[in-house]
């Protein structure tokens, strides 16, 4: 039979190889899934990872004064990474820490009430650049506050922040619901569960015409410069890694614990109060019940897929949000349900775990014998 | 209020399923979140089978198979391969979620007949009480049962001591000569049958329909429930009712009067299980929490 046997040290390639493994596994069994529910996997595998290349292939080829609009799927991948970027590198860090942080769609809510608090009440001739950096700082104090409620429970109580954190996010869900509903619901809305429009000055300008790609783009490379900077080259960056390697090894350091535990949450619940503040002032641009908190829980898809390092979840955030936009496509061009993408990012993370067993174990076949 | 008592007893009886499932599989020591997309697929293949069969029967076998087979992915990536069981949880409901919704697509708008309920014998059916007990189907019974039969099981038989000594110190566990891993792969298949069977409730008897995500995360507050119950099997009976009174106090808070709003009702069963959960840990050393709960497992030779 086979089984498992642990490696001395963990296998560096067998880290860089998983992602590559798990993504092609899910392909395949992916397009299964979609043959056996009676459509084209050939098209299906199209429409949903191609379609950013085969557009902007499309663009280099279109005289420039035809291009107009060619872009807009492949600036919507972009659009959909940011919060999934920023949520992920955010829960990098706890993991790197051994903190499982998995409240984030929570902290994201608060964010994007935080966010629209700001937006809804400051005076209308207030200036963009005094409105926008307030709704962000908001946003990302929420997100904070949100996350500093597993810290503290944790620190002080010894109580599991996975079970504290994941029943905040329906807390949260259900707050998001009532405010909509209820006290900043728009008087003008026909009834509809939203708030009024945000005023112009707390939306986030668009970089490029013709799309919904917007300036958070920018923030998101200007925090992963700093958050790879402070991972990789800082005293701060190397206790999260001490502490989720060696806790003991933390503890004679001199490393501070509880403080670690404080610093992790508030950073990663920052991040994702961010990541929703930024989607509230952006492509949303109001406070609705449906403001796409399940980013949260994609992003441990990002954070993992990423292997917790900066670049990695980047380029893991552009798959995610290609799943996500290929989805969308998939359900106008192929008939295929809402929640078919989720077939392929459950699969993706369940196959990547599996892989991720290599890193610290070899494959061995063993004959069965008593010892 | 009686249509409000007999809502209760229907509403509690998902999460009951769902709930001890996922304390057998914690008292075990693991813990998987996987519980709301187990749930889905044993809805989707619940209904689809009694749909297709025509007997509802089969329609539960075949919802408690489904969730068993989602469970089987958790044991083969979390304790197989040592996954991470939180990640893989997660993974197992987003998994799920798809999964129910692709293979459901061609049934959306069916309809099935509900359950058969169990008639009051008409010289009681004028007591108020014994309406609210009668008028069930079978799965809500059913429920009850399986409570009971755990709790006996957990307390009272050799094999339910194995299963929390497992989860309390699986070292210890092991070189006893108790296989691990293999307890907890079938305590980890029980509570996916038993989500399935939760499921199955929904689409066969409570709203006989099939429609995407319909369990509306009552698997989340399933898992909510066993921390709440303080991973004890009759307080499960005492919690889901509770929490079922909170779910559905929203749809009669006219009859009731109550002035707050639906989402703090529904908030209440979270903040109740944060509470609890701090008041265990707290306490910790005289609570029932599996001492390795979510703790992976290698065995050593």
């Amino acid at each position: 039979m086979i089984t498992l046997e642990k490696r001395l040290a963990p296998s560096t390639s067998a880290s860089i190889l998983s992602p590559i493994i798990a993504i092609t596994l899910t392909i395949i069994c992916g397009l299964l899934m979609i043959q056996a529910a009676g459509k084209s996997p050939v098209e299906a595998f199209d429409v949903y990872f191609l379609f950013p290349f085969n557009d902007i292939n499309t663009y280099l080829n279109t005289a420039p004064e035809d291009r107009g609009g060619l872009l807009y799927q492949p600036a919507e991948v972009l659009v959909k990474a940011i919060p999934l970027a920023l949520i992920g590198i955010g829960l990098a860090i706890a993991f790197r820490a051994g903190l499982f942080n998995i409240g984030a769609p929570g902290q994201y809510i608060l964010g994007a009430i935080f966010a629209g608090g700001v937006a809804l009440h400051v005076p209308e001739n207030l200036s963009r650049f005094i409105v926008l950096p307030l709704c962000l700082i908001a946003g990302a104090f929420g997100g904070l506050l949100w996350a500093l409620i597993p810290a503290f429970l944790r620190v002080r109580a010894g109580a599991n922040e996975i079970l504290t954190s994941l029943m905040l996010t329906y807390v949260a869900a259900l707050l998001l619901d009532w405010i909509v509903r209820g006290p900043w619901k728009d008087p003008a809305g026909f009834g509809f569960p939203q708030t009024p429009d945000f005023p112009e000055s707390a939306i986030i300008p668009i970089i490029l015409e013709g799309t919904r790609l917007h300036w958070g783009l920018a923030l998101v490379l200007i925090i992963f410069a700093v958050l790879w900077f402070i991972l990789a080259r800082t005293v701060t960056g190397f206790r999260f890694t001490v502490t989720g390697l060696a806790p003991k090894a933390a503890h004679f350091a001199g490393f501070n614990q509880r403080g670690t535990v404080y610093l992790v949450f508030l950073i990663s619940g920052a991040l994702a109060g961010l990541a929703g503040a930024i989607e509230a002032t952006s492509t949303i641009g109001q406070l609705q019940p449906e403001i796409s908190a399940e980013y949260g829980f994609a992003a441990i898809i990002v954070a993992f897929l990423g292997r917790l390092h900066p670049v990695g979840i980047l380029l893991a955030a552009l798959v995610l949000a290609i799943t996500y936009i290929g989805g969308e496509n998939a359900q106008i061009s192929l008939g295929l349900p809402k929640n078919a993408t989720l077939v392929f990012q459950g699969m993706l993370l369940l196959f990547l775990l599996t892989c991720d067993a290599l890193i610290h174990y070899r494959l061995r076949w063993r004959t069965r014998r008593r010892a | 209020m009686e249509p409000f008592l007999i809502a209760v007893i229907v509403a509690a009886t998902p999460f009951l399923y769902a709930a001890t499932g996922e304390l057998v599989a914690e008292r075990s020591g693991v813990l998987n979140l996987g519980v709301e997309g187990m749930m889905l697929l044993g809805a989707v293949a619940a209904f689809v089978t009694a749909l297709t069969t025509g007997s509802s029967g089969l329609g539960i076998l075949a919802g408690a198979a489904a969730g068993a087979t989602g469970a089987l992915l958790f044991v083969i990536v979390a304790l197989g391969f040592s996954a991470n069981q939180a990640a893989t949880g997660l993974a197992l409901t987003i998994f799920g979620a798809g999964a129910s919704g692709l293979i459901g697509q061609g049934y959306v708008g069916e309809a099935l007949k509900p359950l058969p309920k169990l008639q009051a014998p008409e010289q009681l059916a004028e007591f108020s009480g014994v309406r609210i007990l009668f008028n069930h189907d079978v799965l809500v019974y059913g429920a009850f049962a399986l409570i009971a039969i755990v709790w006996l099981y957990l307390n009272f038989t050799r094999s339910g001591l194995r299963l929390r000594a497992v989860g309390d110190d699986h070292h210890s566990a092991q070189a006893l000569g108790l296989g691990v891993l293999r307890i907890r792969s079938l305590a980890v298949l029980f509570g996916g049958a038993c989500a399935g069977i939760g499921g199955a409730y929904l689409s066969l008897a409570y709203t006989p329909l099939w429609a995407e995500d319909m369990t509306a995360g009552r698997g989340w507050i399933a898992l909510a429930l066993v921390v709440f119950a303080s991973w004890r099997p009759l307080r499960i009976v005492f919690g889901a009712l509770i929490f079922a009174a909170f779910d559905q106090a929203g749809n009669y808070r006219e009859t009731l009067n109550i002035e707050i709003p639906s989402q703090f009702l529904s908030m209440a069963p979270y903040l109740a299980t944060i509470i609890a959960l701090v008041m265990i840990s707290l306490a910790s050393r005289r609570s029932d929490t599996p001492a390795c709960l979510g703790r992976e497992f290698r065995p050593d030779r």
